[in-house]
């Protein structure tokens, strides 16, 4: 029985893998959203200059802060899909019936999000840099903030998908039940680049606004998708 | 049967509750006015402008107070499946936005002639103006879902969330406001204010919170007896035949 049992209820991290594993090959397949989200940054940060000015001065001031917004906005035009799609296929039901504890399914999703999406927008981000005259020292605090912060925004962000799956225009109200919620990190993500060193203050309180997002958003986004799903 | 139970009694119970609650709000609220606008003496720096505080602290007061009042709702509407809690929250947040915009424009007409500007990027303005947004998406999520009950569980799992990320955005914007610029601005929370300025500023409190209890009991009646309504057209549609003959 026990043997039985173990073979068909295979643990937490295979099944974890699997997931992580099928969103991202679904993501590649379907024409790359992380792709089109990274262009979409690039495009954004590029109308700055437009906007404000081409004076190398004033963009190496606001490079940092543009850069952030422009990761916020990209991750969030995204987001919309992260169970929506899911939802609208009907494998979300399937998910409901898998021996997984639903905020383990939500961090498994975000994850995969994160490596699909976020990542190539850290990838492309110091070349933003280059372009908004962000000063040298500056790029490593850039790429080490953006490595620890953009995590805290897919969870945020995912509290306000769960919320919003399966409701009409949800992708507007998404980006508007998310945004002020990703205030703090926009913050201490801007801050720790201002600072000028690797290692910093606001870099720790980064870090622990992300692992505070850990925690509470797996279990808020969970208790959305379950109510949604009913 | 709880279910069915409980806005009975709710109703009974605010009905009785109400002719209080709005009268004494009244009183605090015309007395507190009265001490603010003649009683209380000018500001030897501020003038007369100091007068607009009296409207201004109690509603961001009232702004924080309102989202907590929401929280907690919200906590009780989940763990006990409360009709009741649910509906409270609802009520309770459109007046907490009206709390933070009365906030905002008072802080900006008094900011004009103190500080020569309608807005600064100071901390407390920040934070108020992202707690206005919080309020919004919190209105706009009940909006978004028909189903009442869905609703109600989908804006108090958006509450709770809130109401853990308001420290944190507040701390941050604080944190963000000492990075970016000194603090220059000289703001009325010295060591003491004075009694002629207190009195009427806790009655106006007081007055505020009295206010926001009677709108609250009000409007949550309100939505009682829609819904009441909108089950009996419910049932009148699905025997409307029936209903007509009788009619």
């Amino acid at each position: 029985m026990s043997s039985l049992n173990t073979q068909s209820q295979p643990g937490l991290l295979p099944i974890v893998k699997s997931m992580i594993a099928r969103d991202m090959v679904l993501s590649a397949r379907i024409g790359g959203s992380g792709f089109l989200a990274a262009v979409f940054f690039i495009i954004v940060v590029s109308l700055v200059p437009l906007g404000v000015g081409p004076q190398p001065e004033v963009l190496s001031v606001i490079a940092s802060g543009m850069i952030w917004v422009g990761v916020l906005l990209a991750s969030l035009l995204s987001l919309d899909r992260l169970f929506q799609a899911d939802f609208e296929d009907g494998s979300m039901e399937l998910f409901f019936l898998l021996p997984l504890p639903l905020p383990v399914l939500v961090l498994a999703k975000v994850v995969a999000f994160w490596l699909t999406t976020a990542l190539p927008l850290i990838a492309v981000a110091p070349i933003l840099g280059l372009l908004l005259n962000l000063p040298g020292p500056s790029f490593g605090a850039l790429i080490l903030a953006l490595v620890i912060g953009t995590p805290g925004l897919s969870l945020i962000g995912s509290i306000a998908a769960a919320l919003t799956m399966g409701l009409r225009r949800g992708g507007l109200l998404l980006s508007l039940l998310s945004l002020p919620l990703c205030v703090p990190i926009l913050i201490f993500g801007v801050g720790s680049i201002a600072e000028g060193s690797m290692w910093n203050s606001s870099m720790a309180l980064l870090l622990a606004t992300t692992l505070i997002a850990i925690v509470v958003a797996p279990i808020a986004a969970a208790g959305a998708l379950k109510l949604n799903m009913t | 049967m709880l279910i069915h139970a409980n806005p009975k009694r709710f109703m009974d119970l605010s009905g009785r509750l109400l002719p209080y609650f709005s009268g004494v709000a009244g009183f605090l609220l015309v007395l507190g006015l009265y001490l603010a606008l003649f009683v209380a003496p000018k500001d030897y720096q501020q003038s007369e402008t100091v007068r607009i505080m009296f409207v201004h602290v109690p509603a961001a007061l009232m702004t924080t107070f309102v989202y907590a009042f929401m929280a907690v709702a919200s906590i009780v509407g989940l763990a006990w499946k409360h009709p009741v809690a649910d509906m409270a929250a609802k009520a309770a947040a459109p007046i907490g936005a009206c709390f933070a915009v009365l906030m905002l424009a008072t802080g900006a007409l008094w900011g004009q002639p103190m500080w020569g500007t309608w807005w600064v990027w100071d901390a407390r303005l920040t934070s108020a103006l992202v707690q206005l947004f919080l309020y919004i998406g919190y209105i706009a999520l009940w909006e978004a879902i028909d189903e009442p009950t869905r609703a109600a569980r989908a804006a108090a799992i958006l509450a709770i969330v809130g109401v853990i990320n308001i420290p944190i955005i507040k701390f941050s914007v604080e944190w963000w406001n000492t990075l970016h610029q000194p603090a220059s601005l000289a703001k009325l929370d010295g060591p003491s204010i004075d009694p002629s300025f207190l009195w009427p500023l806790l009655i106006m409190m007081a007055g505020y919170v009295m206010f926001f209890a009677t709108l609250v009991l009000l409007r949550t009646r309100t939505e009682i007896l829609n819904r009441r309504m909108r089950s009996l057209h419910m049932a009148q549609v699905r025997v409307g035949e029936q209903v007509k003959s009788y009619g």
